[in-house]
């Protein structure tokens, strides 16, 4: 799925040291609205993972034939499958294995992109160079037609499998990202003194340089998450995993070779459509949320005409011209001046 | 033009490494592909003898007393003579006319969904940067909306609602009801746009927001340099500050950032051409797939990845003439 939000920001901007490192990060993030939502989406799911099987009214892979392809009635409230499967109850203990795939392979896919982003760019020189050219390798090689090739090796293939080998194509966008970090904070003046004080590379990079790179960290893994949930839930729906499994793509999957299109069956392809949709959501919003960490002015893109008002503040439209013309009519360099200063206290 | 040299390596080393996964595939596929083709072939009522294994195993490269250094060499020759084999389902059909038959529509479908997903999303960012703190800013939670969907699951809802219920779009869905062996006519691209167009919405909704988000973001770094303040500050026309002094720094990143969004698009667009059951190169994968055909899925792995690096090289080029220090960087 395209999910770029993010692509951009990070390896543009200059790096923001704080000190205070991960803390500031945490309270700064919680104040957003943007990961407000995204966390609730988030907790919510993970709650239903938990309960969700529990509260299922009926087995999600049981057949009744008396109630088959079913509208939403009070006695299956999502209606039923072609085989007389319970919408609601599939749909239930479909939340466990997307988020359990999600978390893995962001997880897998973190960690490689920490071991060959960070090292590449902490080692300049040659090692350095290959360790790039193997993830700009890895980011424009399209994915999906060699994700077909673990259903080929092994039709049953475990969610496992399938978080590993999504790790395993996905990391290169955070490696890129965490490189270009890295580069610049290992010409830090903190970073050169804990070298000139002897300190071991491997105590360098976990202490001095990661800590700083927990954002661009946050928004990788994010990014991973939401780039594995799609991809697996496209490879279900056309057939390319452990049809057996249950999880949202194999429903979409049934739905969609049992012609409930054409039937008309909104209720058994809608809801898993809309729950994959959801999740991701949350998980996009969080990287909103973040990027306006590392990119503090988007977040002064979100005041609203009226606050900049308030504040006497322009809204960067044609403003300047008029607002300079309005104090100063002479125009001239004091002029900007005052504008600019008046910018620089969003 | 060193820039232009650099990228051109790059281009060779990740052409080389899709080669040379590729040549590993059918060699990473459960059993013997040439058993399997075998099988296939007799299922399929083609006449097998020892020379029909022996040439299959020759054209596979898979001969008996072959080093696999050896048979690597055999396919980078092969491919040289633009000989990807025989399709195992549709034989004697070589994989390059059967693929020749689908990449036009894949080509036609994805290439003008991405291109307008490009300039619609870059457009709409540049404005809501623009006029940032405007009902504009909704822009922005409704594109996190349209991101999170999944293109396929659009793509079901749009048949359902647009095509069948409504009636908007055939019917009939598929690439054109004119057949896709039709020469070339005015009619049959009309009929052809018809089909296609239903699919590109999709594709270029979901896609959209990413262009968007991104250059939107880079617009409001950049509205904050001092060069845009001063060309304000001179009383440049606003429409050329917005387009000429901010949008068009804003969106080199744009291009850097190509390679990523471009293989999630093909990806996503794949599937969808699944539910619109367009004749692309996406069905035919599923299809081959379906039938172990190993040689055609081979072949299409190839060219999904030479067509994504050739995109991906045009977006190099566009980034060096709207640079100049990409030009002067010697």
């Amino acid at each position: 799925m395209a999910v770029n939000a993010t692509l951009n920001a990070p390896e543009a901007e200059p790096v923001t040291v704080t000190q205070a490192g991960g803390r500031k990060f945490w309270s700064v993030l919680t104040r957003s609205k943007w990961v407000t939502v995204g966390l609730a989406i988030f907790v919510l799911y993970v709650i239903m993972a938990i309960i969700g099987p529990m509260i299922a009214p009926y087995d999600p892979q049981g057949q009744d034939y008396t109630a088959v392809m079913q509208p939403p009635s009070p006695a299956h409230w999502l209606g039923t499958t072609q085989l007389g499967q319970d919408v609601l109850s599939q749909l239930l203990v479909g939340f466990g294995p997307t988020l359990e795939l999600g978390f893995l392979a962001g997880v897998i896919a973190t960690a490689l992109s920490i071991i060959i982003g960070v090292s590449s760019g902490y080692y300049a020189g040659s090692a350095g160079e290959g360790l790039s050219l193997l993830s700009n390798v890895f980011l424009v090689i399209p994915q999906l037609p060699l994700l077909v090739v673990i259903y080929a090796l092994d039709p049953k293939a475990s969610l496992w499998v399938y978080a590993v080998a999504l790790a395993a194509l996905g990391w290169a966008w955070g490696a890129r990202v965490l490189r270009a970090q890295t580069i610049a904070l290992a010409n830090q003046d903190f970073v050169l003194a804990a070298k000139a004080s002897g300190e071991p590379a491997w105590r360098i990079i976990l202490f001095e340089i990661l800590p700083n790179e927990l954002p661009v960290l946050a928004t990788s893994f994010v990014f991973t998450v939401i780039g594995a949930i799609g991809s697996y839930v496209a490879l279900s729906f056309v057939g390319l995993v452990n049809l057996s499994s249950q999880n949202w793509g194999v429903m979409l999957y049934y739905a969609f070779n049992a012609q409930a299109v054409s039937e008309n069956a909104w209720w058994w392809y809608v809801p898993p459509g809309i729950a994959v949709a959801i999740i991701l959501l949350g998980l996009v919003m969080l990287n909103f949320g973040i990027d306006e960490f590392i990119n503090p002015r988007l977040k002064a893109a979100g005041i609203s005409r009226k606050q900049m008002k308030a504040a006497s503040l322009n809204p960067g439209v044609t403003p300047v011209v008029r607002r300079v013309r309005d104090t100063a009519p002479a125009g001239g360099p004091a002029g900007a001046e005052t504008v600019r200063s008046a910018r620089r206290t969003k | 033009m060193r820039y232009v040299l650099r990228r051109i390596g790059f281009y060779l080393v990740t052409v080389w490494a899709a080669v040379t996964i590729n040549f590993f595939i059918p060699r990473l596929m459960p059993g013997n592909p040439v058993d399997i083709m075998v099988s296939k072939l007799s299922a399929n009522g083609g006449l097998v003898n020892p020379g029909t294994v022996a040439s299959l195993r020759a054209q596979f490269g898979m001969g008996a007393n072959t080093s696999l250094l050896s048979q690597y060499f055999q396919y980078w020759d092969q491919l040289f003579h633009g000989n990807l084999g025989k399709s195992i389902g549709q034989y004697p059909a070589t994989v390059v006319s059967v693929i020749g038959q689908h990449l036009p529509w894949t080509i036609g479908l994805i290439g003008s969904a991405v291109v307008i997903a490009f300039i619609v999303g870059t457009v709409i960012g540049t404005y809501s940067a623009w006029r940032r703190g405007t009902w504009l800013d909704s822009a922005l939670p409704v594109s996190a909306f349209l991101q999170a969907l999944p293109y396929f699951w659009l793509g079901l809802v749009a048949v359902q609602v647009f095509a069948l219920n409504l009636g908007w779009f055939p019917r009939d869905l598929g690439g054109s009801t004119l057949g896709a062996s039709t020469t070339m006519s005015w009619s049959f691209v009309g009929d052809a746009s018809y089909h296609a167009l239903l699919p590109a919405i999709t594709i270029v909704l979901t896609s959209l927001s990413g262009w968007m988000v991104g250059q939107r973001n880079m617009m409001i770094t950049t509205l904050d340099q001092d060069y845009v303040l001063v060309a304000q500050a001179k009383g440049v026309s606003p429409r050329r500050v917005m387009w000429l002094y901010a949008a068009r720094n804003a969106i080199l990143p744009q291009f850097a950032s190509f390679a990523v969004a471009l293989g999630l698009v093909v990806s996503g667009s794949l599937v969808v051409e699944l539910v619109f059951n367009y004749p692309g190169i996406g069905t035919l994968l599923l299809n081959a797939v379906g039938n172990e055909d190993y040689t055609l899925m081979q072949g299409i792995f190839l060219v999904i990845t030479l067509t994504v690096l050739a995109a991906n090289f045009l977006a190099d080029i566009a980034y060096v003439i709207l640079d100049p220090r990409a030009r002067q960087e010697a």
